[in-house]
């Protein structure tokens, strides 16, 4: 699952987002993990993440089946933190997104006293990944380092929707759906909260950054770079 | 996918959520349709999009009088008004599509979900890369952009030979029919994906070569490649390639870090020592 590792986007854009995941070892450690991915989790939510998720069953922002017409003018959209928790129920990978290193930090020091067994990753810039492991008094144990994009880069999209759509490493966000996304933002037919709750839902493992598409809606709006 | 079209109202909301651009309104069905050949079976319109179940009928009278007055509704962009999106049983070779292209479906090869494996995620258990290695994920086709297995080909039957060690429990490897040439399963060479991850691990001196040859074969496919490369730290997380990068020229920015806090539960590591 290398689904967060080729995010696009400069330093600046890129300094607030840190995705936190535990993931168990497949013939190692996975066949007690559940208890103690519920765990990962519910330590977590403590730390205010802006998104939470698990790679089988969703983020706290998830498509509804059945949706009553009335959504076209009242959509209910409450983040869902207690269905990921307790959605888990096999081995799987799951996460939690921040908007700020702080509470990275805070998280990161909770597990480590908590010591699950779990093997813990942060996917954020190297450097801020880098200082918070020193904040915290732990040494990195490997990384993986995102080189970015090559081949036939003059068929990816523009810097905002490219943004935009690599925030899930799936692919499962679409260049045009980005698109019209700015362009609604653009146009005033939506709010950029609008927006990036229709992005949020079809990122099927939960690792989209709300808080940080908000902002890229926001500078693709007024064309700020 | 298919979309029905006894449920299709042609509101083109699923054209826009189409990661591949395979969905467009006939103009003489005026229906919703899937290119087959485009469709990667990656769910996204089936499972991202929300749902209503409204009558057909009654949804197609109410745009066709809305169209004639050139009413502007604006509806919700993420949703199927009439669950017309339509789930169709994939066959051999068809079905690899969904198993490289919707991260929610397990690879049998690799009992994980999505297009790899556990990489460096958990090297602090398997020490998969060790101090003297450099781990590699060349991901074809991502984002959205899809790829197709002949040009996964390409890059393959380049890097073997090459001193690398294919990953033997990455999807793409398992479809390998001989690892020594990267030759895929010839059945699979025209499916289209959303992407694949081939993965393999060298020794660190080995990175410039096999990094100028990534970028090489890349250069000459019709589709993008992402490159991850991964080291193993030493006591105090430093790591040479961080240096070797940079002194090749390749920037970097984003990484993930592994924090060495995992470790195999009791009973594995006490059957460990016993062996």
């Amino acid at each position: 699952m290398t689904n967060t590792l080729h995010r696009y986007g400069d330093e600046e854009s890129l300094r607030n987002d840190f995705i936190v995941f535990a993931i168990p070892c497949r013939g190692h450690n996975d066949h007690d993990s559940v208890p103690k991915l519920r765990r990962f989790l519910r330590l977590a939510s403590r730390h205010h993440p802006v998104n939470l998720g698990d790679g089988s069953r969703g983020g706290i922002y998830r498509p509804s089946k059945a949706l009553n017409p009335l959504a076209h003018w009242r959509r209910e959209g409450e983040p869902d933190f207690e269905t990921v928790i307790e959605g888990v129920s096999s081995p799987t990978t799951v996460a939690a997104v921040f908007d700020n290193r702080e509470a990275v930090e805070a998280f990161v020091a909770e597990l480590r006293q908590e010591d699950l067994g779990l093997s813990i990753n942060i996917s954020a810039l190297v450097d801020r990944a880098q200082e918070c492991c020193e904040d915290v008094g732990l040494a990195r144990h490997s990384v993986e380092y995102s080189l970015g994009f090559m081949g036939k880069t003059d068929r990816l999209a523009d810097r905002h929707v490219l943004e935009l759509s690599t925030m899930c490493g799936h692919g499962m966000i679409s260049f045009t759906f980005a698109r019209k996304m700015i362009d609604w933002v653009k146009e005033g037919r939506r709010t950029p909260e609008q927006a990036c709750g229709y992005l949020s839902r079809f990122c099927s493992c939960g690792v989209f950054n709300p808080t940080r598409a908000g902002e890229i809606l926001e500078r693709a709006r007024r064309r700020n770079s | 996918m298919i979309i029905d079209p006894k449920k299709c109202v042609a509101c083109g909301n699923c054209v826009a959520v189409c990661p591949m651009g395979a969905i467009y309104i006939d103009p003489v069905k005026r229906r919703a349709t899937v290119n087959q050949d485009e469709c990667v079976e990656c769910y996204t319109c089936f499972r991202g999009m929300s749902t209503e179940h409204l009558n057909p009928t009654l949804v197609r009278g109410i745009r066709k009088l809305g169209g004639f007055f050139r009413w502007r509704f604006d509806p919700e962009p993420d949703v199927c008004p009439t669950a017309a999106i339509t789930e169709q049983e994939l066959a051999w070779p068809r079905i690899v599509r969904r198993a490289f292209s919707d991260p929610v479906v397990p690879h049998e090869s690799t009992g994980v979900h999505g297009r790899g494996t556990e990489e460096v995620k958990t090297n602090d258990i398997t020490n998969r890369v060790g101090t003297e290695d450099a781990g590699f994920t060349v991901e074809f086709g991502r984002p959205t952009i899809g790829v197709r297995f002949w040009q996964i080909q390409e890059m393959t039957r380049a890097l073997a030979g090459t001193g690398i060690e294919f990953e033997p429990r990455n999807p793409v490897t398992s479809l390998m029919a001989d690892t020594s040439t990267g030759e895929l399963r010839p059945d699979i060479l025209n499916e289209k994906i959303l992407s694949a991850i081939v993965e393999f691990k060298t020794a660190l001196p080995n990175v410039p070569r096999v990094l100028s040859l990534v970028k090489e074969v890349a250069g000459r496919l019709d589709t993008v490649v992402a490159v991850g490369v991964s080291a193993r730290c030493d006591a105090q997380g430093e790591n040479r390639l961080e240096e070797m990068l940079t002194r090749e020229g390749f920037a970097y920015n984003r990484g993930k870090t592994n924090l060495g806090l995992g470790r195999a539960s009791l009973e594995v590591a006490e059957a460990a020592a016993h062996t």
